[in-house]
């Protein structure tokens, strides 16, 4: 009798993935040299908005070392960079799509634009040879500001002279009026939510080889999403058969949205690799990063609350301006409008709602989804005006809170969701004695007896994961599905590899899942691997983005194992001579109901590839499985955050003391795992509130272009984060009842930190600030109401 | 194929007549504000001369009167010397926060005052302990050092040897950093001397300089408050990104304070 | 210009001809193949780099190859145990999960190594500070700083 050992699922099980990463022997893709190696070189625009009168390539041509120089004009025949979700108007209208060209075609629309692509035996000489590249440039004025792009007396694109993309809203807005017009009290509040630069720490790169052999493409790429990206480029641009490209993303250094999407660089270079007749590899420098990963949130919005006398809410009205940049990115339509406004109700039963959305065209970089991706843009909103509320009306924000939480579920929203499940209350009260709220007072008074203002601010966030049940999303405009594949391949020995469409990238997949799939089958963690990223590999997938990969990708695998203990109770039930219907597969054995006689799964994997004594009438042999997974609906995670910041009022710095969270993430399998990307998740939020902050200068220039100009978080920014992982209400529709964990952090605790800052600075008579709260504006606030 | 040049000079003569053959040429002391530099394309030399090979730049002499510290002495090396931290502390502590870890092993003294970037730290230290800058030429005082943005009083072909710091009554810096790039948005060097009250500002205009009215009024009186009611006119302060110069102007009195008390 | 040079990396005797402006960083990952070190920006900001130049941590993106002429160079791989095992100090960034994406680790990694040599690290709050020179965009720093916490205690620092 085996010993049956406890469960993996639940357990901090040290990660699979960990040993290359320590040791130096991960493979990212600019570890890569294909035999025949020659590099790329971008040359990109200088300047925001120009009209390009000419291009002489011929010196950088003739440059030691040059084996190509390519311009817009040799890739007029292309497809541009398509984008995936199709938003209408409020009057019906298809939202204004102008080509996004890999290479630019006579104009240049913002700084780092890419205009040509100089290919060399190194890249300090496709670097050097790109410099001799002359480009007769027309500079244009140029539109920078979000709030004032629409109507600017400069178009982005000819296609859309008022440089709106388009106008969508979303709930009754007679009802929503209607209830305005009841309300005892109304809270508004302008606001902005802060143009970020996602940051991942590995630049992006490609490395694109064509085979002469059978005329196919291998692209190695920093992706979080390959499949999705062999779609896009060979359908929609490349014109190329989709099978012959192969496209790899290996070990890639985080994402957080950044590498989802379709960019012109590798697109360019898979073009070429066959033109060239050799493998080009491009890398960018952090300097590229700034000016061309999709940058994330840009947002300006104004805010209006109804509450009745009682303090419930009645009814929310907001309108958003967001801020798209100069073209399309692959999701970019989507993220202000159904990431967004589909998130304002948040954890509370407010009745009406409605918002409306202007998506604008601006000479800037474009904008597309950033951890979280419209989901911290409402949660921002709308946790920033329920404090509001409660500081107008002399209410406890908890309390406030508290008397509007949806307590009965399923809910249905009134801006299109149908909340299956949660706790709100359960995540509130535990957080409050993990913040040790009860001990503020005493801390406050310590605080000010060194001369700190200190302040403590909440947070009560939901977001929407799982993405998403396919036929919602194509309803609402998704062109493309959003299931999960797996494939369980079980080896004749009865070890195991699955191949995932998920793609982990920090994210620690291969340990996550192999838990799952180790406690299905009964095996140990070290007889099963993940495997993933890889179009040549894996049968198909959509990727890793919007805290999906367990809950649909998951599930997928799930859906995969159920078909091979189905299939392996036939094999042993033909071995065991019995009925398949009394066969039961537990702890790794497959035995006749209520006595001993059993099969290990390594023996029943051995049947079936060496199907001697085995039903090959009825049975096929071998032991492999797919499964497609399409949710049903989105997942809800959930948790409440309680930010303590200490201010000086002198400098205006802000120390973030305290950080408290309780989530509620459903199921969990790791919890090691969940809290680490909740630690992620908050640094980026308070990277955010605090210290991150995207800048133009009115001609479009990147001010924040670089590490040593935008702030991210180091160590010594960050507090001692206490995250504790709540029981939890696992997901009612999916079998893992998991809800996902990634975006959390940065959704919750962007105005976990302001409404800190704000408490803090209310003594003074501060109401109001902008992210991020540097010590300068702070200053600045102070003194504004010191006068 | 890069055009290049690469010079490691076995003596100071040497390096000195390579420096003044071609001004083109940058000398590499560490390193770490000339390759971020020329990474960025704001520098394009002719050549580098290393001074890895001339050792008698590098070391830490203290007695009671001064401290001397060659000019290819490390960060960090004047952050972790014993005799630094036991004649002149605020300086082993100013040099234990100069850009991070990594720049400290690598970054020296010389390079820093011969780069004279408007928010490196050591100019603030120059100025206020009143250092001597010895160079294969001459002695340069700290006053008249410091000319402009990345300007110095160094002529082509010039080399600093060493900075030799009086020991002072007391002294401390305060550095309020810019939060991305780890350089001081402002650093205020206080320092009591045998010579009276010197403050030196640093990151808040062109170069460092000092800070005439807070050292009449803390040599007046040598306590906190007498930093209290000090305004520092804003004309000629950085505006940038990160700060006004309005708010520059209204940290240095703040973090002259903070150093005195 | 073609420089000679000859340094140590990883206890083993290197010799070659570089152009003058070969960073340490390009010349570990393109001429030696010891692609463990990342380059993670352009500004000598993010400490991706870091490997130790005579047992300092040092960004090799920020230091001239042929600087370090003579010079002793050590890198991820050359702290790592030939026997599959880990050191502990990558052993104690596994058991606390001091890591996700893996790209800012090698990096992380070396300074620590450093910070526990030559700095004080007494105290959390050393710890973070002795992390300045290194980003990390996944972890938020609180498990790093466990780690290092714990290997500072298993290697007895």
């Amino acid at each position: 009798m085996n010993a049956v050992r406890a469960p993996l699922i639940g357990r901090s099980v040290e990660r699979k993935e960990d040993y290359r990463f320590l040791t130096g022997v991960g493979r990212y893709t600019d570890d890569i040299v294909l035999p025949g190696q020659s590099y790329g070189y971008f040359l990109r625009s200088p300047h925001a908005h120009a009209r390009i009168r000419s291009i002489d390539a011929g010196p950088a041509r003739a440059a030691p070392g040059v084996l190509a120089v390519f311009t817009g004009e040799d890739l007029a025949g292309i497809g541009g960079l398509p984008c995936g979700w199709l938003i209408k108007s409020v009057d019906g209208s298809p939202m204004k799509e102008p080509r996004h060209p890999v290479l630019a075609e006579g104009v240049v629309r913002h700084v780092g634009e890419q205009v040509a692509l100089v290919v060399a035996d190194s890249s300090a000489l496709a670097k050097a040879a790109a410099a001799l590249i002359e480009v007769d440039y027309e500079i244009l004025p140029a539109v920078v500001d979000t709030a004032s792009a629409a109507g600017h007396s400069t178009s982005v694109h000819e296609l859309a002279p008022d440089n709106v993309c388009y106008t969508w809203s979303i709930g009754d807005e007679a009802a929503v009026a209607a209830a305005f017009a009841q309300a005892a009290h109304v809270t508004t509040l302008e606001l902005v939510n802060n143009r970020l630069i996602p940051n991942a720490l590995e630049p992006r790169a490609a490395n694109a080889v064509h085979s002469r052999a059978d005329d196919s493409y291998t692209l190695y790429v920093t992706s979080q999403n390959p499949h999705v990206e062999r779609l896009l480029m060979t359908a929609f641009v490349l014109g190329l058969p989709e099978h012959k490209l192969r496209v790899v993303a290996p070990d890639v250094g985080g994402g957080f949205g950044s590498k989802i999407y379709l960019y012109a660089e590798e697109t360019a270079l898979v073009w070429a690799s066959k033109r060239v007749g050799r493998p080009i590899k491009w890398t960018a420098e952090r300097s590229e990063s700034f000016l061309t990963d999709a940058h994330g949130r840009d947002h300006v919005s104004t805010a209006e609350l109804a509450l009745d006398a009682q303090g419930h809410f009645l009814a929310l009205r907001v309108r958003t301006t967001a801020n798209m940049g100069a073209y399309l990115s692959t999701f970019a339509s989507c993220i202000p409008t159904i990431l967004y406004a589909t998130l304002l109700a948040g954890q509370y039963a407010t009745p009406q709602i409605h918002c409306t959305v202007q998506a604008v065209f601006t000479n800037t970089t474009p904008v597309d989804a950033y951890r979280g991706a419209g989901r911290p843009e409402a949660t921002y909103l709308l946790e920033r005006i329920v404090e509001r509320a409660a500081r107008e009306l002399g209410v406890d924000p908890i309390e406030l809170r508290r008397r509007n939480f949806i307590r009965k579920f399923p809910h249905a929203t009134p801006v299109g969701l149908t909340y299956d499940t949660g706790d709100y209350e359960a995540t509130l009260s535990r957080v409050l004695e993990l913040a040790d709220v009860a001990g503020y007072p005493a801390r406050k008074r310590a605080s000010a007896a060194k001369g700190l203002l200190r302040g403590i601010g909440y947070s009560c966030y939901i977001e929407a994961c799982g993405l998403a049940p396919s036929n919602i999303a194509g309803a609402l405009g998704a062109r493309a599905g959003l299931f999960e594949a797996a494939e369980v391949r079980v080896h004749p020995t009865g070890k195991v590899t699955v191949f995932t469409g998920s793609h982990s990238h920090g994210q620690g997949h291969e340990t996550t899942f192999a838990q799952v799939v180790a406690d299905r089958l009964g095996l140990s963690l070290e007889d099963v691997d993940i495997q993933h990223g890889d179009t040549g590999k894996v049968l198909f997938g959509m990727g890793t983005y919007g805290s999906r990969s367990l809950a649909v990708g998951g599930t997928a695998i799930v859906k995969a194992l159920d078909k091979i203990v189905s299939k392996g109770k036939k094999i042993a039930a033909h071995l065991l001579e019995a009925s398949d219907a009394d066969v039961e597969f537990e702890h790794g054995e497959f035995r006749i109901t209520g006595t001993d006689r059993k099969k290990s799964f390594a023996e029943i994997a051995l049947a079936a590839y060496v199907p001697h004594n085995y039903p090959l009438g009825t049975l096929e042999p071998g032991l492999n499985e797919n499964a497609f997974y399409d949710p049903t609906n989105f997942t809800y995670p959930a948790g409440s955050y309680v930010c303590e910041v200490e201010i000086d009022p002198q400098t205006g710095h802000v120390r973030v003391d305290r950080f408290s969270a309780s989530d509620d993430f459903g199921n969990v399998i790791n919890p090691m795992i969940v809290e680490g990307q909740v630690h992620g998740g908050i640094a980026q939020g308070i990277g955010q509130a605090l210290l991150e902050g995207c800048r133009y200068n009115e001609d479009g220039q990147l001010l924040t272009g670089s590490f040593t100009d935008y702030a991210l978080p180091r160590a010594g920014d960050m507090p001692v984060m206490a995250i504790e992982l709540a029981p939890g209400t696992p997901c009612t529709h999916n079998p893992l009842g998991a809800k996902g964990c990634g975006e959390a952090g940065a959704i919750g605790s962007p105005p976990a930190v302001i409404n800190a800052v704000l408490d803090a600075l209310a003594p003074l008579g501060v109401t109001d600030i902008d992210m991020p709260a540097t010590p300068h504006r702070v200053w600045e606030a102070i003194r504004r109401h010191a006068r | 194929m890069s055009a290049i040049a690469y010079h490691r000079p076995s003596s100071l003569g040497e390096a000195a007549k390579l420096a003044e053959s071609d001004p083109e040429a940058r000398i590499l002391a560490g390193g770490q504000s000339v390759l971020p530099s020329m990474k960025l394309g704001l520098l394009a030399p002719s050549a580098f001369i290393d001074l890895a090979a001339l050792g008698e730049l590098r070391g830490i002499r203290a007695n009671r009167q001064s401290v001397t510290i060659g000019a290819m002495t490390t960060h960090a090396a004047v952050a972790e010397s014993a005799p630094i931290v036991a004649a002149i502390p605020s300086l082993a502590q100013l040099a234990s926060g100069i850009g991070d870890p990594q720049v400290r092993n690598r970054g020296t003294i010389g390079g820093s005052l011969a780069n004279s970037d408007p928010a490196a730290d050591y100019p603030a230290a120059v100025l206020a302990l009143n250092a001597t800058i010895r160079t294969n030429r001459r002695a340069l005082p700290a006053d008249g050092f410091f000319k402009g943005l990345f300007e110095t009083a160094l002529l082509p072909g010039e080399i600093i040897t060493a900075v030799e710091f009086p020991v002072p009554n007391r002294a401390a810096y305060v550095k309020f950093h810019q939060p991305a790039s780890r350089f001081a948005l402002v650093g205020v060097f206080v320092a009591q001397t045998s010579t009276g009250v010197r403050v030196a500002v640093t990151g808040a205009g062109a170069c460092a300089f000092r800070a005439k009215a807070l050292e009449d009024a803390l040599g007046r009186r040598f306590a906190p408050q007498a930093c209290e009611g000090i305004s520092i006119p804003p004309e000629n302060l950085n505006t940038d990104i990160h700060a006004s110069a309005e708010y520059r102007a209204h940290l240095i009195p703040v973090l002259a304070r903070r150093a005195v008390g | 210009m073609a420089v000679a040079i000859e340094l140590t990396v990883n206890g083993k005797a290197v010799a070659a001809e570089v152009e003058a402006d070969t960073l340490l960083s390009s010349f570990l990952r393109e001429h030696l193949r010891l692609t463990g070190t990342h380059v993670g920006c352009d500004t000598a900001s993010c400490g991706a780099c870091t490997v130790h130049v005579a047992g300092r941590a040092v960004k090799s993106c920020n230091v001239l190859v042929a600087q370090l002429h003579g010079g002793d160079v050590t890198t991820i791989e050359g702290i790592t145990p030939r026997d599959g095992s880990l050191h502990p100090m990558q052993a104690a960034f596994k058991a606390c999960h001091g890591l996700q994406c893996g790209f800012c680790t090698a990096g992380m990694i070396m300074s620590a190594l450093d910070l526990l040599e030559h700095r004080p690290h007494g105290t959390e709050e050393q710890i973070r500070a002795g992390l300045e020179g290194n980003l990390c965009r996944c972890t938020g720093y609180q498990n790093i700083v466990k780690a290092v916490g714990m290997a500072a205690k298993a290697m007895g620092s």
